[in-house]
């Protein structure tokens, strides 16, 4: 589903990661680790065409489904209101449902009881949760999903795995980024370990 | 071809602008007064001689209402930027330029339409003659969206900038000048009887031309600012 072969991206002349290359196939996570500036959310940026590679490239059919750190939710609009519109406006054939399936996804990811509370008043676990919503409406194949155990409560946690083993279930693939502590459990999955691009530069005058 | 059709996302996004709008209504306030005691200040600094005034109140409701739609110009992409819609919305698949034009719609029915529909009270504080005050309302309404999607460029240029705002008014405000130029002119033409039309026809070929070319710039400096 994806190939990336000797990706790497520059900044300011300079490597921000080694170059990485793996393979992922439908059904696959994969998880990306290292430690924090190692250019984990760089990868995805470039993997979602957010950025262009500066060497190297990757092959994928699909238009990923992209969810970084920031949530897109509207600090004056409810939670509902804010599902309803990326629905309306990013949704897909799912859509026809409408309002059941907006009721739906919110009792999903576990927030019904604030559905009707402004973005501003939600804490950042909820912040989450409710931009993991995304995930539920959208019919894209490819996840990445950039730290998305990070203010998760349990619950939370278990959650998500629930949405992305139905995901990989459905021939869907993943990749998601971490920074150690938090993993998915019970997961089979590839896993590649990043290196900033100044560590080599560090090794080599050492 | 699973996705949302362009105008169902349209659509879309003008209805979650026109909720954002009526949630924030204080803050479209802001410009609408700042016009208000814009054009107030003028027959206290330079008098209030009638005549003088309705000399100067084309270019004055003119000048007030381009600062007006400067102010509310710098919040029009930015915070969407900031919380990460703006990115969303670019993965979404869904043509750029189609987002900036529903932007920009919503700007102009936001911040645009209600100067128009404050000028006969500022044409008559200004004692500006009642034969210049139709052409007046007309040239705002060709005027004012050719300010809100040319705005629209450099609200999008310096969306990734802390403090955009100021290098926004030095970026927008040479632009507008063959518009405030056409404006002043058609109005004062028309109070000393003479002949407007070719000023208005010109106002309306840049409204036709900002309204085709600008989405697609605004769309351009977008992605040049999420980069």
């Amino acid at each position: 589903m994806l190939s990336v072969s000797e990706l790497s991206f520059e900044r300011y002349f300079e490597p921000v990661f080694e170059p990485v290359s793996f393979e992922l196939s439908a059904g696959s996570l994969m998880l990306i680790t290292g430690s924090n500036g190692c250019g984990k959310t760089t990868l995805l940026r470039l993997l979602a065409g957010l950025l262009e590679p500066s060497e190297g490239k990757f092959k994928t059919r699909e238009q990923p489904l992209y969810a970084g750190h920031n949530p897109a939710i509207k600090d004056d609009l409810s939670v509902e209101e804010n599902i309803r519109f990326w629905m309306k406006f990013m949704g897909t054939r799912k859509t026809g449902l409408g309002d059941a399936l907006c009721k739906r996804v919110i009792e999903e990811i576990g927030l019904t009881p604030v559905a009707m509370q402004e973005g501003r008043t939600l804490s950042a676990g909820q912040r989450k949760r409710c931009s993991l919503a995304r995930l539920l409406f959208c019919d894209e194949a490819l996840w990445l999903l950039d730290e998305p155990y990070s203010n998760l409560d349990r619950e939370g946690i278990g959650m998500l795995d629930r949405i992305v083993r139905s995901h990989l279930d459905g021939g869907g693939a993943c990749i998601m980024t971490t920074h150690g502590s938090l993993r998915p459990e019970g997961f089979e999955l590839q896993e590649c370990h990043m290196i900033s691009g100044r560590e080599r530069y560090a090794g080599a005058a050492a | 071809m699973s996705r949302q059709t362009s105008p169902t996302a349209f659509a879309a996004l003008l209805r979650r602008d026109f909720l954002l709008a009526y949630r924030r209504r204080a803050e479209l306030l802001q410009p609408l007064l700042f016009l208000l005691v814009v054009t107030t200040l003028f027959p206290l600094g330079v008098g209030p001689s009638p005549q003088l005034l309705a000399n100067i109140a084309p270019g004055v409701i003119w000048i007030a209402a381009l600062l007006a739609t400067v102010l509310s110009l710098d919040s029009l992409f930015r915070s969407d930027y900031e919380d990460g819609t703006l990115e969303q919305m670019i993965l979404s698949g869904q043509p750029l330029a189609l987002i900036a034009l529903a932007r920009t719609v919503a700007h102009w029915l936001v911040a645009g339409l209600p100067i128009v529909l404050l000028s006969p009270l500022l044409a008559l504080w200004m004692n500006l003659p009642a034969e210049g005050m139709s052409i007046l309302i007309k040239s705002l309404i060709i005027g004012t969206p050719v300010l809100s999607l040319i705005g629209a460029i450099g609200g999008a240029l310096t969306v990734s900038l802390k403090r955009g705002g100021q290098l926004l008014s030095l970026l927008v405000f040479p632009l507008y000048v063959p518009l405030l130029i056409l404006a002043t002119n058609a109005v004062s033409s028309s109070v000393a009887g003479l002949p407007y039309t070719g000023q208005l026809g010109l106002m309306v070929a840049g409204l036709i031309g900002s309204l085709t070319l600008a989405p697609f710039a605004t769309a351009a400096a977008l992605k040049l600012s999420l980069s």
